[in-house]
């Protein structure tokens, strides 16, 4: 095991600048889009409704949308080079860590309170 | 093409120079004469190491998540050296990982004796090397390996008991619960007509043990080397459970 966290450890540098958060955090998250050569950046907001693999690698986390009364769900790596970075907007007050509930509602019932500190 | 140009090379460093150079005019021009030429010039110290699986984890390259195998290869020692005129064959056997004394056996401690080591828990011959090897030599990863080539990694599969057809030859099942079905979902289905030939022919796919076989899985890119932690990481996954023993060949 140790041995895998020194490989780890070789490649994984960009933990460093991510912020704290977790399900039910409303996020921006700025990803870079290379067209050709040209790279450029663009946004995604939504609500996180799971982070997998915490800690490892692998680790990813599942952004939630409604765009144009449509839901959209976007996977992201933590750790992807693609990620320019994430900003937390408000953090959510729920009780579990997976919020697959979501996908079953719309409009009102799909709010999330506000976790007030 | 290039094999006009330069005298042949002999020596290692100048084999992996060229080899590295051959490569970068394959990847510029793919289709070009030179694929065949890139096999040539492969630096062949030693034709594969014995080593041992670490686990697995991800790694980012060029953008993309890269599944990858963390392997314990090396350093192996030069047990028994084979030659025409003894064995009509050449290879060298290579040993690797310890072993307690106390659980070897006398026949196997006075080999190890031989070539002046401890008793090692896997031996393994080589056929294909292009340098004389002495007994009780040890062989490191990073003299058989670049990063960047294709190796094939064999090892022994996770044991999976005693398994269906499903899972053991990837039948497809009945596929339906209904129509008559109640308790056959995951059945072979006949196995053969009936009075003519009245018995089931040989080698009819049925359950049975699954797993604990030699597997071989072929072009696994080398992704970097460690040689100080004898560390090699390999795209992709390689057979058997962590701590197992594998043999990496070129």
């Amino acid at each position: 095991m140790d041995l895998i966290k020194f490989v780890e450890s070789e490649y994984s540098n960009s933990r460093a600048g991510l912020p704290d958060f977790k399900a039910g955090d409303t996020v921006n998250v700025y990803v870079k889009i290379f067209e050709g050569n040209k790279e450029r950046i663009q946004l995604y907001q939504g609500v996180v409704i799971q982070r997998k693999n915490f800690g490892t690698p692998g680790e990813t986390f599942t952004v939630r949308k409604i765009s144009n009364g449509v839901g959209v769900e976007r996977i992201f790596p933590v750790l992807s080079p693609s990620i320019d970075k994430i900003e937390v907007l408000r953090l959510g007050k729920v009780r579990r860590a997976k919020l697959y509930y979501l996908r079953g509602k719309h409009g009102k019932a799909a709010r999330i309170k506000e976790l007030k500190k | 093409m290039l094999v006009k140009l330069v005298r042949l090379p002999t020596s290692v460093v100048e084999k992996r120079i060229i080899w590295i150079y051959v490569n970068v005019c394959v990847l510029l021009q793919p289709d070009s004469n030179l694929v065949k030429f890139s096999d040539y010039f492969k630096v062949k110290t030693m034709s594969g190491i014995i080593g041992k699986k670490i686990g697995m984890t991800t790694i980012f390259k060029d953008g993309e998540a890269v599944p990858c195998t963390v392997i314990e290869a090396g350093p192996c020692v030069v047990t028994q050296i084979r030659t025409e005129e003894n064995d009509g064959y050449k290879a060298v056997q290579l040993g690797f990982g310890e072993k307690k004394e106390k659980r070897t056996t006398k026949a196997l401690m006075g080999h190890f004796k031989k070539a002046d080591t401890t008793p090692k828990r896997k031996l393994v011959e080589f056929k294909e090397f292009e340098k004389e090897f002495t007994l009780g030599e040890t062989v490191r990863i990073e003299d058989v390996f670049i990063e960047g080539e294709y190796v094939d990694i064999s090892g022994k599969t996770k044991g999976k008991g005693f398994q269906g057809v499903v899972k053991r030859h990837g039948f497809g099942g009945v596929g339906q619960s209904t129509h008559g079905q109640h308790n056959r979902g995951r059945h072979p289905g006949s196995i053969g007509a009936c009075s003519y030939p009245a018995r089931v022919f040989k080698g009819i796919k049925m359950g049975g043990r699954m797993g604990h076989t030699n597997v071989t899985v072929q072009n696994l890119r080398v992704l970097r080397l460690f040689p100080d932690k004898n560390l090699i990481l390999v795209s992709g996954s390689v057979p058997g459970a962590k701590n197992s023993i594998i043999t990496l060949h070129k």
